[in-house]
């Protein structure tokens, strides 16, 4: 069986651009919530000064992930702010002084088993850096780390435009592989499985070099069809097996961590630098010289593109991360957070999509949907309020990567449907829960 | 400069529209209009040109008297009136032409909520309706002088078969018939572009003709005949794969053809009626929902959870 999915323009113009650093910014705005889970509790106070890789938010609860100054400089004010998906929360926003001085409570961790890998990695301030910014600790500290036999790295990158991990392949080659030594000593798992679309020629050249020098490591060349990144398409695609619905990459015996992030992980526990800068593909059709450029943490958007030289034509629309999946900001005001990997400017013929039209009932929705759900039913059954259908068409299911969207003739809202139905089913099946457990 | 379009993604959406499908398959009829011309004469143009306008028309009038959005650019209406043209025979009064059109249109599509909600295909429809109201016009096939011939089903039903049409004369249309439905090789050749072009897939058209070429072999009815004859090839490449009326998934689409290649046989060799494709895709049509229920795709859920 082969998953369906879309064949998209690649549109990766940065693949070649050596990433390059931003110049310090004059201030930096540091959300407490860019990972999923409880928004970190700011412990900074206005007036202080902080130093780069200080602590300035502590992780909240189980499910969160701590924050860390990007900059050297004095805290400005700390705001509320609406980060992505309309949730207010805190923000540091900190005046840079330009010196970047490193904090004195940088230092590697010491990592000697199991236990204190997992805890170094909830110190390092790492989330998914693929963009979902699921806090990577949780990921790999699963009960039972006999069950994980496969550890695969997604350096799949399917999405347009973006190439900075594409250039953690290249550039960050060693902290990759120093990575994938410690997953194999702390995780202990049968393979370890780098996933690469088939469109990164020198990326594949490079990993396949380098897993040469080690054991149990292959590289997997895969079709360049989105959402090949996509966890379950990618699990799939490398070992054959169908996460369960509701369930992680374990239940399969698989982690699957991406290649930034891994590299990421290896160069905290061998600096003791948490993670406070990222690298950004900067393009899109507004942006006069598309770039990678390494931004601190917090760094406006703004910053970035003008480092690109600035836009050609007005942007009408700009997203974080890449066009099938990115998220639309409201103003260049707001910042690189943990998980941006993409920031696009697209002019007004990109930005403006057609109007919907009627429903022709072609399939091409059902026909390219990688877990072969129904959208076209699921949209309806939305619109009729019929609930138990939604859950009979598995509307929950949906890992919303827009294919449906992107192939409708119709120009119809699918997936933006489906993201609602999937909230209506999911408010349904807590409140059947709260019933039964009366 | 700060006021940006806020939308959900995805934010690209690929090239394929709803009018440049219409307009593939308007394309894909083309070589059959040129051979109906070159075969039944220019009155052939006429009336196809009759029914396209009386299509459109059609729809532009009801969406404006029903204050719905105009709908006549995605070309729809255009392919309907081509489909009933084609299903026509040349001799047809103008005025039965256009009773045809508009009840296509009108009663078929519009009245059941216009373009992806009907649920049988509208110029089969209207076909089976004119067949009825008009059966003598219907049914008096005329080539390019006045003289009426028999269709080729037809002269077989009767057990002359030295006075069929030869091969040759069947591949390029040559015999009595349908305005689009005779010429074998513009039909191969607008099939061939749908399929191309991924308009349509080749589950129905091959489920649909293989099963009339196997059933009609396994009877020794002249399979090669039987499948130049009659509708078979515009129906199957052209209305069987409509999308509203038809199932979405492969083995629905694989159901739906063996199911109109059934029908179709059992109509010309045991019933009263020398053809029976439009028939067959009518009766498939109404049974559209139940396929799709039962070929509904299972979604990938994997095993249970650990």
């Amino acid at each position: 069986m082969r998953l369906s999915g879309v064949k998209l323009k690649h549109r990766k113009h940065t693949s070649d651009c050596v990433p390059q650093r931003l110049p310090v910014p004059e201030y930096v705005v540091i959300p407490m919530a860019m990972h999923i889970g409880k928004p970190a509790n700011p412990i900074v106070k206005v007036g202080q000064r902080v130093t780069v890789g200080q602590l300035i938010g502590e992780a909240e609860g189980f499910v969160s992930s701590p924050v860390y100054s990007s900059v050297s400089g004095k805290v400005k004010k700390i705001s509320t702010v609406t980060v992505y998906g309309g949730m207010k929360t805190q923000a540091v926003e900190i005046e840079t002084d330009g010196l970047q001085e490193v904090c004195e409570t940088v230092k590697p961790p010491v990592v000697n088993d199991f236990d204190s890998f997992v805890k170094a990695i909830k110190d390092s301030g790492i989330t998914g850096l693929g963009g979902a910014g699921f806090p990577t600790f949780i990921k790999i500290g699963v009960k039972d780390i006999s069950m994980a036999k496969a550890v695969i790295i997604n350096s799949a990158e399917c999405e347009p435009y973006i190439t900075s991990d594409t250039r953690t392949m290249l550039d960050k080659a060693d902290y990759i592989f120093k990575g994938i030594d410690l997953v194999q000593k702390y995780l202990e798992p049968n393979d370890v499985i780098i996933g690469i679309e088939n469109n990164k020629k020198s990326s594949i050249a490079k990993m396949k070099e380098m897993a040469q020098t080690r054991a149990n490591v292959q590289v997997k060349v895969l079709p360049a069809i989105y959402p090949q990144g996509g966890e379950k398409v990618l699990v799939y695609n490398t070992i054959g097996k169908i996460i369960p619905k509701g369930g992680l990459p374990i239940d399969v015996g698989a982690i699957v961590i991406n290649c930034t992030t891994l590299a990421a992980i290896a160069e905290y526990i061998e600096t003791g630098m948490p993670l406070v800068e990222k690298c950004v593909t900067v393009d899109g059709s507004a942006v006069a010289e598309p770039k990678n450029v390494i931004a601190p943490i917090g760094t406006p958007i703004k910053d970035l593109f003008d480092f690109c030289s600035g836009f050609t034509t007005d942007p009408k629309k700009v997203l974080y991360g890449g066009p099938m999946m990115g998220i639309a900001v409201p103003s260049l005001e707001a910042p690189v957070l943990k998980m941006t990997n993409a920031v696009i400017a697209m002019d007004e013929k990109d930005a403006k999509l057609p109007k919907p039209t009627a429903c022709i009932n072609c399939g091409e929705c059902v026909n390219h949907c990688p877990l072969k759900l129904d959208p076209r039913n699921i949209s309806k059954a939305y619109k009729l309020n019929l609930v138990e259908d939604l859950k009979d068409l598995c509307a929950d299911l949906c890992m919303e990567c827009g294919c449906c969207s992107y192939v409708c003739p119709a120009n119809r809202p699918i997936v933006q449907n489906n993201k609602l139905a999937k909230a209506k089913l999911n408010e349904y099946l807590r409140e059947q829960k709260a019933k039964e457990d009366k | 400069m700060d006021k940006f379009i806020s939308s959900v993604s995805p934010h690209i959406t690929s090239k394929r529209t709803t009018q440049n499908i219409m307009l593939d398959v308007i394309i894909a009829l083309v070589p059959a209009g040129i051979a109906s011309v070159i075969i039944f004469g220019l009155r052939a143009l006429l009336v196809i040109g009759v029914c396209v306008l009386v299509c459109v028309l059609s729809e532009f009038v009801f969406n404006l008297i029903c204050k719905k959005e105009n709908t006549i650019k995605d070309l729809s209406a255009v392919v309907t009136g081509l489909l009933l043209a084609y299903n026509l025979p040349v001799s047809i009064p103008i005025w039965q032409a256009v009773i045809g059109n508009f009840f296509a249109i009108i009663v078929v599509k519009q009245l059941f909520g216009g373009i992806g909600q009907n649920f049988a295909n509208p110029a089969i429809t209207a076909r089976i309706f004119m067949l009825v109201a008009f059966s003598t016009s219907m049914t008096n096939w005329t080539m390019g002088d006045t003289a009426t011939v028999a269709t080729p089903l037809k002269v077989m039903s009767t057990g002359d078969m030295n006075s069929l049409p030869s091969y040759l004369d069947m591949f390029l249309g040559v015999r009595g018939g349908c305005l689009g439905e005779t010429c074998t090789l513009a039909l191969l050749l607008g099939g061939i572009y749908l399929l191309v072009r991924r308009v349509i897939s080749w589950h129905t058209p091959v489920a649909f003709i293989g099963t009339v070429f196997v059933m009609s072999f396994i009877l020794d009815k002249q399979p090669v005949y039987q499948i130049m004859s009659g509708g078979l090839l515009i129906g199957a490449f052209f209305m069987a794969t409509d999308y509203a009326t038809t199932p979405v998934t492969k083995w629905g689409k694989i159901i739906f053809g063996v199911g109109c290649g059934l029908i179709t046989i059992l109509i010309r060799f045991w019933g009263t009626l020398p053809e029976g494709v439009s028939y067959s895709i009518l009766l498939m049509n109404i049974f559209t929902p139940y396929i799709s229920k039962i070929t509904r795709s299972k979604p990938l859920t994997g095993g249970k959870k650990k």
